[in-house]
């Protein structure tokens, strides 16, 4: 039965990779990836068995207890635990619970993340390959820790399902997850300077550890290699007694998600606030507006964005702070009018099937254009501004701001205007409406990367004059040149906004069943 | 005047998907103020025929006309004619029930106080006042199926087209619907609803066309077409593809 399961496991495996060749493209890139971060791995463990025990010590059980925690918690946050063996598909089929358990627990190390931190714990047997008994302690120990991981994280995945079935839940944790991956650079060159400066308080962190459910099995190797074996009896009763309790729990929550699937209850709510659609004009245009300005509060593929542009200015002036050069948060604005203004080019691809609606409402697609458009430039007019503006409060040279202002009004109109055209004509691949916003989308991928880096080409294009006068401005000094662009760039972006809503409306309206079609297949 | 004018009226209709024939010329007259069935098994074509005809997808072949506009060439005067709930597709579920009806009044160009009046009477009448203000991503099937309703009925078209209207509905919601509909037929309004369950088809319905293949195979009254036995024995006989149950012998054997 177990061998059963895990052939189940591989031949879903196998078959999704054939439903298409950028599955298994996919496949390959995050394989090379995981291989290089585990052969690196790998390497530093091989490598400190000619280093200092405590050394080792420290380094394998803090992995160790790093590795644990992530099987915990990443599954969770990034709502991409792997459902391929959800349980509850086995629920009709009577198998006993052991061998259901036992199966679960290998197919969970089928996949990139089960056997990178495999291969990365056996690694650990050659950092203690120093003797007989040291090399053993560390195979035990890492057959003890990866189990505990898969079990750990299966215990966190399956008390949480219900939970975490709620649209709420995915919509909170998905945009969460945004902002350490966002700020990962501060963050991790904060820790490391932390490590860097306190060698002796890890060494007592990882001695601490290695007596917890978290180090437990991992430390192992280096107390046998220390010639302490009844503190390795100790930690193998600790590590051997986490894994069956949490065996138990995972046991128990699984015999009662079988007979209680999650229910994703909602409180029921009445009528009467129309929010935003009571706001803008009773017009098909400020209809429009007001559903896509509520979408972007209330999709999370949308608010990502709300959450990563007040973030940008951080990450630039801790830029600025490592270099000592502030100049580079300057471009705040412009980065900030770019990225918005982009982001409507894949509107109608977020709108999914829904779009059925507008089509068969018979909406004129300049209204569909300017409704859309508008939506967005009610909130990234004032945030483009602000963070065009703030900069200045920072780096002092205010004769730089007429250029930045222009620059970033021009490209926050033209790059509506270009987006009104590009999300009329054609389609990308988008996380489906209600996924999080890291699932990767279904769909052609090559199309998407094309229109992305195309539309993105023309777009650097036609932003040129203004791009010329900031240049001429850093040439010659002279400050006429960033006025001239305050009002150039204004003009010249409203124009090609007017253009491109009207061509983008035009291009609607003789192929609105077309766009229809091309988003049928995604859906 | 004899003959009642057509309100839906399409002509070798035909649409291949790579190479498989999904419509393979369909002709049909809807007459105005009636209550029309199009049944057919899976994969016959129902869906893509209705896309057709509502403007929703471009025929390969063949014209939809609705009460004298061609909906190919008129496709904004043809739309205002029209109310309709594709199968199939997702709405903008996050949008309150109330706000998504409220969208698709505004969408049409309709004026507010009538949109905010008729809004409240239909979520009224579909009975999901109580939860006007939920989103409706957090719906059930049913609901989902009866607020698109909704936004398909809030511009009071002249031609209503349903593509599976009932599928996931409970019994009373589907009664009540279908008072909604027999009044709107009553009083001129023309339905056309597309259904695999025979049954409701029969009862509810006054004209059927069959449709199997991308083609179709009958089409008049029901009364017609049933020719004194049951729609469904009738349909079965049309398209076929009855299995004789032998075999399966040790199914009996537990």
């Amino acid at each position: 039965m177990v061998a059963h399961l895990l052939r189940l496991k591989l031949a879903l495996l196998r078959n999704g990779l054939r439903r298409s060749p950028w599955q298994l493209v996919g496949l390959a890139i995050g394989g090379l990836y995981a291989l290089g971060i585990v052969g690196t791995c790998v390497a530093a463990l091989l490598f400190l068995r000619q280093e200092d025990p405590l050394l080792a010590q420290t380094v394998v059980v803090l992995g160790g207890a790093a590795a644990l925690l992530g099987w915990a918690i990443i599954p969770l946050i990034a709502s991409a635990a792997d459902m391929t063996l959800d349980p509850a598909r086995f629920t009709t089929s009577a198998i006993p619970m052991p061998q259901l358990l036992a199966g679960l627990a290998l197919g969970g190390l089928i996949g990139i993340p089960g056997l990178a931190t495999a291969l990365a714990a056996l690694a650990t047997v050659g950092t203690w390959s120093r003797g007989i008994l040291p090399a053993a302690g560390a195979l035990i120990g890492a057959v003890l820790g990866v189990l505990t991981c898969v079990v750990l994280s299966k215990v966190v995945t399956t008390a949480t399902a219900s939970l975490a079935a709620t649209r709420r839940f995915k919509d909170v944790s998905g945009l969460a997850f945004m902002v350490p991956l966002v700020l990962m650079g501060p963050i991790v060159a904060g820790i490391a300077q932390g490590a860097a400066g306190s060698g002796a308080f890890l060494t007592d962190l990882a001695r601490t550890l290695s007596w917890t459910p978290l180090g437990a099995a991992w430390s192992l190797g280096g107390e046998l290699e220390a010639g302490h074996p009844g503190a390795a009896a100790l930690k193998l009763l600790i590590a051997a007694a986490t894994l069956a309790g949490l065996a138990w729990c995972w046991k128990f929550l699984l015999e009662r998600a079988l007979v209680t699937p999650p229910y994703a209850g909602s409180t029921r709510r009445t009528g009467g606030r129309l929010g935003l659609f009571g706001l803008f004009p009773a017009t098909p245009t400020g209809a429009i507006a007001a559903r896509s300005l509520t979408y972007w509060f209330r999709d999370p593929r949308y608010s990502g964005s709300l959450v990563v542009v007040p973030l940008l200015p951080v990450v630039l002036a801790f830029q600025g702070s490592q270099t000592g050069n502030f100049g580079v948060i300057t471009i705040a604005g412009p980065l900030t009018a770019f990225l918005l203004a982009w982001s409507i080019s894949s509107d109608v691809s977020y709108d999914n099937t829904a779009f059925a609606l507008h089509l068969a409402a018979g909406v004129r697609g300049v209204q569909d254009r300017l409704g859309r458009a508008l939506a967005c430039l009610a909130f990234a007019l004032p945030a483009v501004m602000v963070l065009a503006t703030v900069p200045f409060f920072l780096t002092g040279d205010w004769e730089w701001l007429p250029a930045i202002l222009g620059l970033s009004l021009g490209v926050l109109f033209t790059g509506l205007g270009l987006a009104s055209v590009v999300s009329a004509r054609y389609t990308v691949a988008v996380p489906l409406p209600g996924d999080s916003p890291f699932k990767k989308p279904p769909g052609n991928v090559a199309q998407t990367l094309a229109v992305q880096f195309g539309g993105m080409g023309v777009l650097l294009v036609l932003t040129l004059p203004e791009a010329a006068l900031v240049i001429a401005q850093m040439v010659t000094g002279d400050p006429a040149f960033g006025w001239a662009n305050l009002a150039l760039g204004p003009m010249l972006g409203i124009a090609l906004f007017v253009a491109g809503v009207r061509i983008g409306g035009r291009w609607f309206d003789a192929r609105g069943p077309e766009l229809l079609a091309q988003l049928t297949v995604n859906r | 005047m004899s003959v009642p004018p057509t309100a839906l009226s399409i002509r070798g209709l035909a649409k291949r998907f790579g190479s498989k024939i999904a419509v393979d010329g369909i002709s049909l007259d809807v007459p105005a103020g009636s209550f029309f069935g199009i049944v057919g098994p899976n994969g016959a074509g129902k869906t893509t025929t209705l896309s057709m005809a509502t403007g929703l997808l471009r025929p390969d072949f063949g014209t939809a006309v609705v009460h004298g506009v061609d909906v190919w060439a008129r496709p904004l005067e043809a739309k205002r004619l029209m109310g309709v709930l594709p199968d199939g597709v997702r709405l903008f579920d996050r949008l309150s029930g109330e706000q998504l009806v409220t969208y698709a009044g505004l969408l049409r160009g309709m004026d507010k106080d009538v949109v905010a009046a008729r809004v409240g009477e239909l979520l009224a009448a579909l009975d999901l006042s109580g939860d006007a203000g939920t989103l409706v991503v957090d719906y059930s099937a049913g609901m989902t199926k009866k607020i698109a309703l909704a936004s398909a009925l809030i511009h009071a078209p002249k031609v209503l087209v349903l593509d599976e209207p009932f599928e996931s509905v409970d019994p009373v919601s589907a009664a009540n619907i279908r008072d909604i509909l027999d009044r709107y037929v009553a009083t001129g309004g023309t339905v056309i609803v597309s259904s695999h369950v025979m049954d409701l088809v029969q009862r509810m319905c006054d004209h059927v066309a069959v449709v199997a293949g991308g083609r179709l195979l009958a089409a008049g009254t029901v009364a017609d077409v049933r020719g004194g036995v049951s729609l469904e024995e009738r349909f079965v006989q049309l398209v076929g593809g009855r299995v004789q149950t032998e075999g399966l012998e040790w199914l009996r054997t537990f």
